[in-house]
């Protein structure tokens, strides 16, 4: 007994996988289809189970605690995105000025820790040299380090870079010029207390994951190309530049977006090290939201800020879901 | 490169010798500032009693005390000004928290990729588009919603429970899944049993982890050259058999990867672990980071801290080096 899968249209749509497009037209046994289509319902229940909670609890009009277990909405109320859009927080900040300093976050530490890294792991990659692999291993450590492991001196280091005008009128720039130790005057800009300051210490993680991640995908490119560019007159700067950049580009590409996701979900440090308002960014409003009690927490507005917040980031990784994969995995993997 | 790099002029070679270090420049001055810097400072405080009271002069300030070893002594007998804490303990709970989550999402992912790499299944692109949603939500938000999900009275899981329990002619479940001391496997390790709290992040974070797995191993399976399985079957291969000698054997140089990888995440899974457990009961389900985000943030200990961190670091380096054998990361391509 054959399905009837090859006159529906929709089903041959949804069945279309490029991947394995091969031409036998083999088919499975009806029985057998809705056996596996069972156990991949069940699967996509036990993962769609808290996802629905979710779904369910931002549509609701209620800030309260959900009593009961509820996967489908009963009402479908706009009002928490609304009120998260109006008013994110009790400070004043705009969700457009949160948004902007996500993204801000984000995409410079993304960017920053990409042009940094691509030249070091090309280097770990092409070049045979005496301390390569103690430098591999000094890159590395820090990956496995968390940042919460060097916060308070990354914390110090950034305080101690301030601009300050004194009571005597005079500006300083904090470490080389002072004011007087007894009139301290007033801060202008605090290094630690800003987004520069943020992403910079964002990038201490960030940095290293890149060079990793690049590196891996550089190995993959075959050095042949790179050959027979230095027979042809190429220097090293050259087949860099003009070889193995344009090469390297989709995964340039999946690099940075990597550290983006990484960096949008980013709390502990800009909580630890922020305290305007104005600097604060999406996640740490989400933080802000969870207070210590379950009862405490605005649930509908939580999880509506919490859609909004996962959804740039599940966007992003769906379209380059295959991408960002070979992107983790290619820098254990050789052929 | 090295054969061309051998016939070239003196000169070249020896411009060539020098241009790796000027192409790693840029990325140690970085580094050397905001990572390196820093881990060194956590070694130097790490030596002193270094708190609140120092912040302004920092290594400056006449009220530092250097205490050499005490920290590194405290953490591990346990002489920290700080309940329930037992650093041998909190050190193999984490160990044992990393292996079993990575023991339980790879074959998971293998099993799960393999049942959609069946051909002609109907839906498959929306399975696969729905199967990924796990890795792409917020852990802050995963960690506050897992753990309302567990909560004795409102939770959902004890609501599930008590559903599928009323249905065979049983009682409502109220089993306190975040809250409980008492181990459910006293047996379990050397160290005692785990409370509920540590089943219960398993399952959550089963939930987090095999999507990842389906991931890797989905792109695996299809570089398996079809071709392999086709002779197999010609030779009379079963379908179990095809799986366990071509399979498994082609997928493990993408596994292996991805599990090193699954393991350094679940490690270090500060995120869920905080906002999900907190540590909690008692510090059972404390790891590594999360006690160092304690020890900062809530106690303020920073000399500790960094002796803390100092620990952590040598941990990871001994991870780093035994995984590196494994997946031979840092060797030459060349």
């Amino acid at each position: 007994m054959r399905s009837s899968e090859k006159g529906n249209f929709l089903v041959r749509f949804l069945n279309k996988d490029t991947a394995n497009s091969s031409n036998t037209s083999e088919q499975l046994p009806l029985w057998r289809q809705l056996v596996i289509q069972l156990l991949c319902l069940v699967i996509v229940a036990e993962v769609m189970f808290p996802i629905m909670y979710i779904v369910t609890l931002s549509l609701s009009s209620k800030s309260n605690r959900p009593s009961a277990l509820e996967l489908f909405p009963k009402e479908i109320s706009f009002v928490a995105f609304q009120q998260v859009l109006d008013r994110p927080t009790a400070n004043p900040i705009t969700f457009v000025e949160l948004l902007r300093n996500s993204f801000l976050v984000s995409i410079s530490v993304g960017l920053v820790s990409l042009l940094i890294a691509v030249s070091a792991a090309y280097a770990f990659s092409r070049f045979k040299f005496k301390l390569r692999t103690v430098l591999m291993v000094l890159v590395f450590i820090p990956l496995l380090m968390p940042a919460v492991g060097l916060s308070t001196p990354l914390f110090l280091l950034m305080n101690s870079l301030q601009v300050k005008v004194c009571t005597s009128g005079i500006t300083a720039f904090y470490p080389f010029v002072k004011c007087d130790p007894i009139n301290t005057g007033r801060v202008l800009f605090n290094l630690r207390d800003s987004l520069i300051g943020v992403g910079i210490a964002m990038v201490s993680t960030a940095l290293p994951f890149a060079v990793w991640n690049l590196k891996g995908y550089l190995d993959t490119i075959p050095k042949e190309l790179e050959e027979a560019a230095y027979i042809d007159g190429a220097d090293a700067n050259q087949t860099f530049f003009q070889i193995v950049l344009p090469l390297a580009l989709p995964q340039l590409a999946v690099t940075f977006f990597i550290g983006f996701i990484g960096h949008w979900q980013e709390f502990v440090l800009p909580w630890l090290f922020l305290t305007q308002p104005k600097d604060y960014t999406l996640a740490m409003t989400l933080y802000n939201m969870t207070g210590q009690y379950a009862n405490s927490i605005p649930w509908n507005r939580f999880a509506a800020m919490a859609i909004i917040v996962a959804l740039p980031v599940a966007l992003v990784f769906v379209a380059l879901q295959k991408q960002i994969v070979n992107g983790l995995t290619s820098g254990g993997v050789k052929g | 490169m090295t054969a061309i790099a051998s016939s070239s002029i003196k000169k070249d070679k020896a411009f060539r010798s020098f241009l790796p270090y000027l192409y790693l420049l840029p990325a140690f001055v970085v580094l050397g500032i905001i990572t390196f810097y820093p881990l060194i400072f956590q070694v130097i405080i790490s030596f002193s009693d270094f708190s609140t009271k120092d912040l302004m002069l920092q290594l400056r300030s006449p009220k530092l005390n250097w205490i050499g070893f005490q920290n590194y002594i405290d953490i591990i007998t346990g002489g920290l000004p700080v309940q329930n804490f037992n650093f041998v303990r909190v050190l193999s709970y984490n160990f044992w928290w990393a292996i079993t989550n990575v023991i339980l999402h790879v074959p998971a992912g293998v099993l799960i990729a393999n049942l959609m790499n069946i051909k002609g299944i109907w839906f498959k692109r929306i399975y696969r588009a729905i199967y990924v949603l796990p890795v792409v939500i917020p852990p802050i938000v995963i960690g506050t919603v897992w753990r309302n999900i567990y909560d004795e009275q409102y939770g959902a899981f004890n609501r599930l429970l008590t559903d599928i329990s009323l249905l065979f002619g049983g009682n409502p479940i109220h089993t306190r899944w975040l809250l409980d001391i008492n181990p459910p496997i006293p047996w379990l390790l050397p160290t005692g049993g785990l409370p509920n709290a540590y089943y219960a992040m398993m399952i959550a974070n089963f939930w987090l982890g095999w999507p990842f797995m389906v991931l890797v191993a989905t792109g695996a399976l299809q570089s398996i050259p079809k071709e392999l399985y086709e002779a197999a079957a010609i030779d009379g291969a079963s379908k179990s058999k095809q799986f366990w000698n071509i399979t498994v054997p082609l997928l493990q140089p993408a596994m292996i990867p991805a599990a090193v990888y699954g393991f350094t995440l679940s490690f270090n899974l500060f995120n869920f672990v905080y906002f999900l457990s907190g540590g909690g009961p008692n510090r059972m389900t404390e790891l590594l980071v999360t006690f160092a985000y304690d020890l900062v943030r809530n106690l303020r200990l920073y000399g500790a801290a960094g002796a803390f961190a100092v620990i952590i670091f040598v941990v990871a380096l001994v991870i780093f080096l035994i995984t590196n054998k494994v997946t031979k990361a840092t060797e030459s391509y060349i």
